[in-house]
């Protein structure tokens, strides 16, 4: 399975406020479908996502079936001081991803 | 009897039956042999895309299709098989050796006395050079590769098919797409190169060229190969699909690739 | 869709599309939210607060060329300080089997209430945003997508 996939600009200057755009490879399957015999195909999605900024927690969603496959969130944050961003994902069977990440502040 | 409202995609398909039908008696009707695309009208489905999609496309920390690139660039590294070689080990940087390849693919391989495509290249690769099972048709780690691999000719334009020993290939692929197929009994250039631009049911046709291949497609919600593209196409007009790694499929790839010769790869494209 | 591996045989090619003919038959298909679910959906946040239309932004495409894949951004008109900050911002749907879409929960580090993800729509239909201020007032905005569908998939 491919890494999650985090863009972060390279360096930011002290309260700058800047996106952090994330991608993970999750086939996010509703639940809802069924395959060419009838049966239906059990739910298997990712339902939280968190990012965390040096320990922090800055930003956290609960994600639903109606999320696409490979799931893509970008939102904003405020640049305190250099550290790290640690991001992680849980979901249905024991679905867990994490992934980090420096940010460098000047 | 169906009560409930029929699912949108049960109505669309059967709105895509009746055009299709009403397509087949106009084609029946009076068309001579279809024409190919005059050059300087041919586009990219890019083209088609809406806002969303072509941005999708255009920035690759976006493009869903990246998690299978940065895969490929993983397996690409990785020692395998009894000869524990990796592909850089002979190929070096992808970005050197690689660039260019996707767009005189497929190419003519002397063993084989045809043409293969990259996929089949790859796996040649691995069992010979690697001593390595070759990867299934369809598999993460093989469209993995062949993004990878696909991903160092983007920007460049698909190369004209030089070699005299392709000609009879492409004739076959050429062959296959102007033939009816099929319970819908249309021919591939009765869509795309006759009514490419006009709309079935809600969707555009689009030319059909394989220059974005492997695709992140929107409908599989996953990367796919052109086979799979092209086996959907044969689906879509009620026909059995070739198998996986037919020299039908190779033909048409070649095929196809010669009809977009010029237009730019790019590897890995967003397409609906 | 379906469970069928791209490299299915003719034959289940032809089993699959025979089943799925009876399936349709049946009535066998997914549920699907009412706009009344939606609102009890939305109740479950806002509870009986009022909602207000305005100071939520949302941008989704007209109309979509795949309703797999549809993209979203949502900005709310706030200064994101410590004391006037957008707390969170939740996604409703009427038309696909569940009314939610995503939740998200920001602060006043954001600095800025914009998200952006892509999410899927059954059929053509509204999405409602809805923003919960630091001061516990709700405000809304909605936006109609035509959903369209991709040719020549791989199920009949």
């Amino acid at each position: 399975m491919a890494r999650p996939l985090i863009n972060v600009p390279a360096k930011v200057k002290r309260g700058q406020v800047f996106e952090i755009k994330t991608l993970i490879s999750h086939i996010m399957e509703t639940g809802f479908r069924y395959s060419t015999t009838g049966k239906r195909i059990p739910r298997d999605i990712a339902t939280f996502f968190s990012c965390s900024y040096n320990g922090e927690e800055i930003f956290r969603a609960d994600l639903y079936p109606a999320i696409s496959a490979n799931p893509f969130i970008a939102f904003f944050t405020t640049a305190t001081e250099s550290g790290k961003l640690e991001f992680k994902w849980t979901g249905d069977n024991g679905f867990s991803e994490t992934a980090t990440t420096t940010i460098t502040v000047e | 009897m169906n009560r409930s409202a029929p699912s949108p995609r049960a109505v669309g398909r059967r709105a895509a039956a009746a055009a299709m039908t009403a397509l087949l008696l106009l084609a029946v009707a009076g068309s001579a042999r279809p024409a190919d695309i005059p050059l300087d009208q041919r586009r990219s489905g890019y083209a088609d895309l809406g806002r969303d999609s072509k941005a999708m496309q255009d920035d690759d920390t976006v493009n869903p299709a990246t998690l299978w690139v940065l895969d490929g660039e993983t397996l690409w590294n990785q020692k395998t098989g009894l000869a524990n070689r990796a592909c850089a080990d002979c190929h070096g940087d992808a970005a050197a050796s690689m660039k260019g390849v996707a767009a005189r693919y497929p190419a003519f391989s002397p063993a084989r006395n045809g043409p293969i495509d990259l996929e089949q290249r790859i796996n040649l690769c691995r069992t010979e050079r690697q001593q390595a099972t070759p990867l299934p048709f369809e598999s993460r780690d093989l469209l993995a590769l062949t993004a990878y691999v696909g991903r160092q000719s983007r920007g460049m334009p698909i190369a004209e098919a030089s070699d005299e020993r392709l000609k009879p290939f492409i004739d076959a692929g050429r062959k296959l797409f102007n033939q009816r197929l099929g319970q819908i009994n249309l021919s591939c250039a009765q869509c795309h190169d006759d009514n490419w631009g006009k709309h079935i049911a809600s969707s555009l046709v689009p030319q059909g060229h394989p220059n974005g291949y492997p695709i992140y497609r929107l409908e599989w919600q996953s990367l796919g190969s052109l086979q799979r593209r092209l086996r959907n196409c044969m689906i879509g007009m009620r026909a059995a699909p070739y198998e996986y790694g037919a020299p039908e499929n190779v033909n048409m790839e070649l095929f196809l690739m010669w009809r977009a010769r010029g237009l730019s790869i790019e590897t890995p494209a967003v397409r609906p | 869709m379906g469970e069928k591996k791209p490299g299915a045989s003719r034959r289940a090619v032809l089993i699959g599309g025979l089943a799925g003919g009876i399936a349709a038959t049946i009535g066998v298909e997914p549920a699907r939210a009412t706009p009344a679910q939606m609102r009890a959906a939305i109740r479950n946040v806002v509870g009986e607060a009022p909602v207000r239309k305005g100071r939520v932004e949302l941008d989704v495409p007209a109309l979509v060329e795949n309703g797999n894949t549809v993209s979203l951004v949502v900005v709310v008109d706030s200064p994101m300080t410590a004391s006037d900050y957008v707390k969170t911002i939740h996604v409703f749907n009427e038309k696909n089997p569940q009314p939610n879409v995503i939740s998200v929960h920001l602060g006043p580090r954001a600095g800025k209430a914009k998200i952006s993800t892509r999410f899927r729509l059954a059929d053509t239909q509204t999405v409602t945003a809805i923003a919960e201020m630091s001061d516990g007032t709700f405000w809304s905005a909605t936006a109609e997508v035509i959903v369209t569908m991709a040719a020549c998939v791989e199920e009949l």
